[in-house]
């Protein structure tokens, strides 16, 4: 299966790159969330409810929806956070949200993870001099996400593919049962941060053991 | 076309369709009430949540939007929008964005309704959500309040977009299709708000610290029905049945969720004119309406206001507010054909139905409740320039109190509003000079106006920040009255203390060698 992958670009100031990535973030797993299956005999299940709420952002002009859910908030802030620790003042860095299933396999093989679709957020951070650059700042960086999440929504209303609905016991392959009032997709934050001269760490890795191995 | 879908899923989807277009309509009018929305997540299902999330029903609401929609459903050339508009104070309105719901003819046949479709109707909400926070009327209804107040109407039939301007633009939030047509949703919004720059509406000041509990149930009255609906059951995939949904919306919910209280809506537009905003009243000192609800529940309606199509006439909207007991308080709404007060719905209004003179009598009193539902009622009704009252009742704006200057006044006839026709320069000293002499102790209308407009504090530029200190400067400018500078309680703590002078002075008397001996040492 095709995984399908999206990427979305962004260009902020260095204090906004916390909220600008949650607010892309929340917006994706608002549409990748569900409320709790309550499987009952007969192969029925019920959903549970999702909450939203409204979430206004302090350094920029924007107002994001993120589902009412403490600990997937704590889950976000907190991948969000080391990748903002990890950018640097004026870097370039890209932090992927990945939504996966679970497929077993036989041992010793390990389960695989199939990722069905991956959200890329490419960050650039500017350095501003002074509060008016920044107030005309907030301003369109505001009106930036507001587009990124009208892409978000396109891309979501396509309703291309997702995983089939599971029974009871698949349904950990699929949705992330691990939360206590939602349930989103299975999904995993990964992050690359690119060092000022414009290659990614992992590459600059990458070529120094291939030289290495080459001598 | 339905021959295709059984009896049950035509049934089904009807409802999906329904219930989708009610919900459609309450996330996007929650989304312009100007605040924050938040609903909780309940990980067991409490039945009455439709497509699995939790969105409030606002009655009026569903009410305004079943009678838009008259019984019918939205479908091919019959599209339900609604139109979110702004008013200013002075009455001037400009069409902000339509959402459409529409529906057109190419249908999917082999969609199953009971599962594939209510999800991604459900998507399609969430889209909503998203969305609405992200079109520019979404920030103008967050600042609404003092200078203007964003108004919805519900129409079903053919979309109308030429009130919105040249270059109106158009987002698409999503598409479901199904097997009787692809249901779409969508926003056109105006992007020309020349009208809105020549006034600067979209630099006003951010309001401070005026919050309305929208959701504040009128008390007594109006049981919300607890169930609407049951659990939806889903049989999971490997099931070979067609997946029969559970759900069961019964008539009841059709009919009788909403109906508890008379079809009503407060419609409160503000026209120019004598109608001023007194400054924030003293707790003790002001009496408002019955029951807290009551007024928190007049207050979200009026901001939420619903203008019927056939606008019948600008209504006069008079503020009166006194300060005192016993003087006439409350918000009075001129009569008109479609005016009804949302407060005539909660049981124990003495003066609901049908008084459409008066939210509240004269000479009564009543127990007011919390703070900024005393504040909110003064955020909602008109203000003319920040400072400009209506004299009317304030009589202990006498000479010795401190904030005297700053007295509100009235202005009587539109020719002084500086709203309408703004003075060329700010006035600066003379109002003041004109105010410090006027000795008129009742206060009531003998002062002069005091009119300040377009104040610009020499020190700080509000082009920039607009919350500034110039903003800050205007709001607390009136600041309530002191409540041991009114008059009956200044008189009696006067008489306390004369009396209680002689035994004071008998004691320092008997002390004095202390006093003395404090004396020097201080020295």
């Amino acid at each position: 299966m095709n995984c399908r992958s999206e990427v979305l670009e962004v260009t902020v100031e260095a204090r906004q790159v916390e909220e600008a990535m949650l607010a892309l973030l929340h917006t994706i797993l608002l549409h990748r969330s569900t409320g709790k299956f309550h499987y009952k005999k007969e192969g029925t299940y019920s959903i549970g409810t999702v909450g939203t709420q409204d979430i206004d952002c302090d350094f920029i002009d924007f107002t994001f929806v993120r589902v009412s859910s403490e600990e997937l908030d704590r889950a976000i802030r907190k991948a969000v956070s080391e990748f903002k620790d990890a950018l640097s003042s004026d870097g370039m860095g890209q932090i992927s949200l990945e939504f996966y299933q679970k497929k077993k396999s036989r041992w010793p093989f390990s389960d695989e993870c199939i990722p069905w679709e991956v959200w890329s957020i490419k960050v650039n951070t500017v350095n501003l001099a002074n509060e008016q650059e920044r107030q005309i700042c907030r301003e369109k960086v505001g009106e930036k996400l507001g587009e990124k999440v009208i892409n978000v929504v396109e891309v979501i209303n396509r309703h291309e593919y997702l995983p089939k609905m599971p029974t009871q016991s698949e349904v950990g392959n699929v949705f992330d049962t691990s939360l206590k009032d939602v349930q989103p997709y299975l999904y995993k934050i990964t992050y690359q941060i690119t060092d000022s001269l414009g290659t990614s760490v992992s590459t600059t890795m990458r070529r120094l053991i291939k030289d290495t191995l080459a001598l | 076309m339905d021959s295709d879908l059984s009896p049950q899923d035509k049934k089904d989807l009807d409802k999906f369709i329904k219930f989708f277009a009610l919900k459609t309509v309450q996330v996007i009018v929650q989304a312009r009430l100007g605040e924050k929305i938040c609903t909780r997540s309940s990980s067991s299902p409490t039945g009455s949540d439709w497509f699995n999330l939790a969105i409030k029903d606002i009655p009026e609401v569903t009410h305004e939007a079943k009678k838009a929609l008259a019984g019918q459903l939205p479908g091919i050339g019959r599209s339900m929008c609604v139109e979110i508009s702004l008013k200013t104070s002075e009455g001037d309105s400009m069409e902000l964005e339509t959402w459409c719901l529409e529906m057109n003819e190419k249908c999917d046949k082999d969609i199953k309704v009971s599962y594939t479709v209510y999800n991604r109707l459900s998507v399609l909400l969430k889209s909503l959500l998203a969305i609405t926070r992200v079109t520019p009327a979404y920030k103008l209804s967050r600042k609404q309040g003092h200078d203007y107040v964003i108004l919805y109407r519900i129409y079903f039939g053919e979309v109308q977009l030429g009130g919105l301007g040249e270059g109106f633009q158009t987002v698409r939030v999503g598409v479901v299709g199904t097997p009787v047509g692809t249901v779409t949703l969508s926003c056109a919004y105006r992007t020309n708000l020349a009208f809105m720059s020549s006034r600067q509406f979209e630099r006003s000041a951010p309001i401070m610290g005026i919050i309305v509990d929208h959701f504040v149930d009128a008390p007594g009255g109006n049981p919300r029905p607890i169930n609407m609906g049951q659990p939806c059951n889903y049989r999971a995939p490997d099931d070979e049945d067609g997946g029969a949904l559970g759900v069961q919306d019964s008539q009841e919910v059709c009919t009788t969720s909403f109906s508890t209280s008379p079809p009503s809506q407060c419609v409160c537009t503000l026209s120019p004119s004598p109608s001023k905003l007194s400054k924030p009243l003293p707790l003790d000192s002001l009496q408002l309406p019955l029951a807290p609800g009551l007024v928190a529940h007049n207050l979200y309606a009026s901001r939420l206001s619903y203008q019927p199509a056939p606008a019948g006439g600008a209504t006069e909207f008079n503020t009166n507010q006194g300060l005192h007991a016993g003087k006439e308080v409350g918000m009075v709404l001129a009569p008109g054909a479609d005016v009804h007060l949302t407060v005539e719905n909660a049981p124990n209004t003495p003066s609901s139905s049908g008084d459409e003179e008066g939210l509240l009598r004269s000479g009564e009193g009543r127990s007011v409740s919390p703070s900024d539902t005393v504040e909110s009622l003064n955020a909602f009704t008109r203000k003319v320039g920040a400072f400009v009252n209506k004299p009317s009742n304030q009589i202990t704006v006498g000479l010795d109190l401190p904030f005297a200057a700053f007295a509100p006044r009235g202005l009587d006839s539109e020719e002084n509003d500086p709203m309408v026709n703004p003075p060329d320069s700010p006035p600066s000293q003379s109002p003041l000079q004109a105010s410090l002499h006027s000795q008129g102790s009742d206060g009531s209308g003998q002062q002069d106006d005091f009119v300040m407009v377009d104040f610009r504090p020499a020190f700080s530029k509000d082009d920039l920040l607009p919350m500034d200190l110039g903003t800050f400067y205007r709001e607390f400018q009136n600041p309530p009255q002191l409540a041991s500078l009114s008059l009956h309680t200044s008189s009696q703590s006067m008489a306390d203390d004369l009396d209680s002078l002689p035994e004071k002075l008998r004691v320092y008397e008997k002390n004095i060698d202390e006093f003395d001996a404090f004396v020097d040492m201080l020295q």
